[in-house]
């Protein structure tokens, strides 16, 4: 009996299991494979090269820029995303005013909530196009028009947003761009996880702790934050393969695609520019299996660091 | 394969295995898709050929089915629904599926090495590159096309009425493997109606641009606009440029990677008056941000005076050109009193037609292609585009386009061979190392000499890389 529940049970999975396996593990283990041979892309012939590919990767001068641009990334958009999801989380919850009993968020909160999570609903080809044209580089741009007329910039040099390759605090000015686009597009979601979660902390603790005279401030660092360490930790992760991505907005918004003269170069626009320009697949794809191999170590050492009892209530 | 079938029997025998394949392929899509798998190496699938008469040279079979994709840019996909009943004509019983797209190496790099179309217009951003297709050896050679009767007149071949260069643009080592269908003029715009107005003439000389853009600004508008975002587009003004103050061998040792060839006074020369173009605040305020059409609106609304481009922009534009507008084309102006190749006019054939190796029916694919450069369907073209052909006469009846007439002008006027250049089709990292210094040269954020360093440098390191195949071309 048991035998043919499993069976059963089987019998269901078949399919699923096997689309998964067909579109997703074996094109995986069809990169890996191409990954040890020249292949050009176009025909069906190519040769085994061994290691060939991932030696020329470590000398790669490109790859090196696309590896420290994802460090930027990494660390950047994780950061101001969760910082400012959070702080909305924290005033849309139980931000609001003391002066009436009880824990509630500010004035207008479900109104917010809406508007912030606003970003999440359009694809990212459409919000990088429509932030073209708000970072557009002549006086029809939305900002540079609007800091024109006010007199700000200078007509005859309107700022250059996204085909700006001069350092600002050491990285190209292109990525600080980008990178508001993508903290802009994030927050909204994990402003709701985060809201989610809060809602779920009883509200008896926060009550307790403002009778005690704890001020917002105090209970947001000694109560919220410890209490949803786990949703955070998740929205690490999250945020973390969207920084190594970041190529829809590369690709769609900056000068030939990864510009100005290499300033805004990622992995996947490395590994575009590869296989789809120079030809050399193989090449490529052990660019993508190098970015796979980081992509799984980053998202291991962030679990393992952000590991922690975990709190019943 | 055997163009004529050996026996009656043989060929239903084979037909009816063929058959029973495509269905089983139709049965169980799995399969195909398995043989899809890129890379992959599978057996070849030809169709059938029919007999190579004076009508049908290439043999296409009475019946079966031909696969075509246009790519429905700049140029549409009319012209190409109107090649469908000119190739009708002649092969009623052949179906021709024709698809449009935008995405040209998007759905067809996948299965190019199995199933690819028979024949596919390899244009746009999302191009296929050339120099990796044909490294591949993965193009069918067209000679037979080329000295096949054309289509309307049996008695001249297909070769002998395409117009200058088309048959050279398509070779790679000595073999024609693509054809280019447009046949473009490229150079500097301005509006007529604007100058005859301020009293401005169109610059013939970097002198005059000089002298000139002075009293273009002062009277609001900005002298030079470009397509910043896209690079590529002012490579055809900075090649111009330094084939017109060279001459022509300055280009082909760029392109053949010659030590120095960056660094020769004449190009300097060229490369330091773009510099001092920009330098001088001429470029519209924001151009190096700009999308082509983007800047080419600029342009159209009056914002900018001049504007390098090919002859395709009005059929570009068609939607937003302002009445009143006369869009007129110029040559590229020259460099110095001591250009070596004045007068040299930028043209040649553009948007790639390709038939794959691997293509089921390679006959047909380029039979429609023989069809396209008929007097009728290249005519249409010509009436529908703006734009002409590279098949010969293509714009004879077309009138009511000062753009297309103009561009008729500079080709008449046109002294010497037509400016050419071939290192960014052979080599993908000068292209790209090209394309990045002149984005920056443009921005005003590199000095021509440190542009003509960088460029030595990327031609120097290719040279030097023995994985990077070579071509070359003749002086």
């Amino acid at each position: 009996m048991r035998h043919g529940k499993a069976r059963f049970v089987a019998s269901f999975l078949v399919l699923p299991v096997g689309l998964y396996v067909f579109y997703v593990l074996w094109p995986y283990a069809q990169d890996i494979g191409y990954s040890l041979t020249n292949w050009g892309g176009y025909s069906d012939t190519q040769e085994f090269v061994g290691l060939d590919n991932y030696v020329r990767l470590v000398k790669d001068e490109l790859i090196r820029k696309a590896f420290w641009h994802s460090v930027f990334f990494l660390v950047t958009v994780p950061v101001f995303t969760i910082a400012l999801a959070l702080l909305f989380a924290f005033l849309l919850n139980v931000g609001g005013r003391g002066s009436r009993a009880g824990v509630r968020g500010v004035w207008g909160s479900s109104f917010y909530k809406v508007v912030f999570f606003f970003p999440q609903v359009l694809s990212l080809v459409l919000i990088a196009i429509m932030w073209q044209a708000i970072y557009r580089g002549d006086e029809q741009g939305l900002l540079n028009g609007i800091l024109m007329k006010i007199g700000l910039v200078d007509p005859e040099k309107p700022l250059q947003f996204v085909a700006d390759p001069t350092p600002f605090l050491g990285v190209p000015t292109v990525l600080w761009w980008l990178l508001l686009i993508a903290v802009w597009g994030g927050t909204g979601f994990y402003m709701v996880l985060f809201s989610a979660a809060m809602q779920s902390i009883p509200k008896d603790i926060f009550e307790a702790a403002t009778l005690d005279g704890a001020t917002r401030v105090k209970t947001f660092f000694r109560i919220t934050l410890p209490l949803l360490r786990d949703s955070v930790s998740v929205a690490w992760v999250y945020l973390g393969f969207i920084a190594l991505d970041m190529y829809a907005l590369v690709y769609v918004m900056t000068p030939s695609q990864g510009g100005p003269d290499h300033a805004s170069e990622v992995f996947a626009s490395v590994i575009n520019f590869t296989a789809f320009n120079k030809g050399q697949f193989g090449y490529a794809c052990a660019i993508a299996v190098a970015l796979g191999i980081f992509t799984l170590l980053l998202a291991a050492v962030q679990l393992r660091v952000t590991r922690r009892e975990r709190i019943e209530y | 394969m055997s163009q004529l079938p050996d026996s009656t029997s043989d060929l239903s025998r084979r037909s009816l295995l063929r058959g029973t394949a495509a269905a089983g392929l139709l049965a169980t899509p799995a399969v195909g898709l398995l043989s899809a798998c890129a890379g992959s190496s599978t057996g070849d699938d030809k169709a059938d050929t029919g007999a190579k008469t004076n009508d049908n040279p290439l043999g296409v079979a009475d019946t079966g089915k031909v696969d075509v994709v246009v790519f429905n840019g700049g140029l549409g996909d009319a012209y190409a629904k109107f090649d469908v009943t000119v190739f009708n004509k002649k092969h009623a019983n052949v179906t021709v599926n024709l698809s449009s797209t935008l995405k040209i190496k998007t759905e067809q790099q996948p299965k190019f090495s199995t199933t690819p179309a028979d024949l596919i217009n390899n244009a746009g951003a999302d191009i296929m590159a050339l120099d990796t297709l044909v490294n591949e050896g993965a193009l069918t050679e067209l000679t037979p096309l080329l000295d096949a009767p054309s289509w309307d007149d049996p008695n001249v071949k297909v070769r002998d009425t395409l117009l200058p260069g088309t048959i050279n643009d398509g070779t790679f080592d000595g073999k024609v493997l693509v054809l280019n269908y447009a046949y473009t003029v490229f150079g500097v715009w301005y509006n007529q109606a604007l100058f005859d107005k301020n009293g401005w003439t169109a610059p013939t000389t970097f002198d005059e641009f000089f002298t000139l853009a002075p009293k273009i600004k002062s009277a609001g508008v900005a002298p030079f606009a470009f397509a910043g975002k896209f690079p590529y587009y002012m490579r055809w003004a900075i090649m111009s440029w330094i084939w017109q103050s060279g001459g022509k061998s300055a280009v082909v040792d760029i392109d053949n990677l010659k030590p120095g060839c960056w660094k020769t006074p004449e190009v300097m020369a060229a490369l330091e008056a773009t510099e001092k173009l920009v330098k001088d605040g001429y470029t519209l305020p924001g151009s190096a941000t700009l999308t082509h059409t983007e800047s080419q609106q600029a342009f159209l609304d009056g914002k900018a005076a001049l504007l390098p481009c090919g002859t395709w922009l009005e059929n570009e534009m068609r939607q937003t050109i302002p009445s009143g507008f006369q869009m007129k084309l110029a040559n590229f102006w020259g460099v110095s009193a001591a250009d070596k190749a004045k007068g040299a006019v930028f043209a040649g054939s553009g948007e790639n037609w390709i038939v794959p190796k691997k293509a089921a029916n390679a006959a047909a694919g380029m039979e429609f292609l023989r069809a396209m450069f008929s007097v009728e369907g290249a005519g249409k073209f010509a009436e529908l585009t703006s734009s002409l052909s590279s098949r010969a006469g293509s714009g004879d009846k077309v009138t009511n386009s000062t753009a297309l007439v103009s561009a008729g002008e500079v080709m008449k006027k046109a002294s010497g061979e037509l400016v050419s250049f071939k290192h960014p089709d052979w080599y993908a990292d000068i292209d790209k190392a090209e394309q990045n210094a002149i984005g920056e040269l443009m921005a005003g954020r590199m000095t021509a000499a440190k542009f003509a360093d960088t460029l030595q440098a990327a031609t120097d390191k290719v040279a030097g890389d023995s994985a990077i195949k070579k071509f070359t071309r003749d002086a």
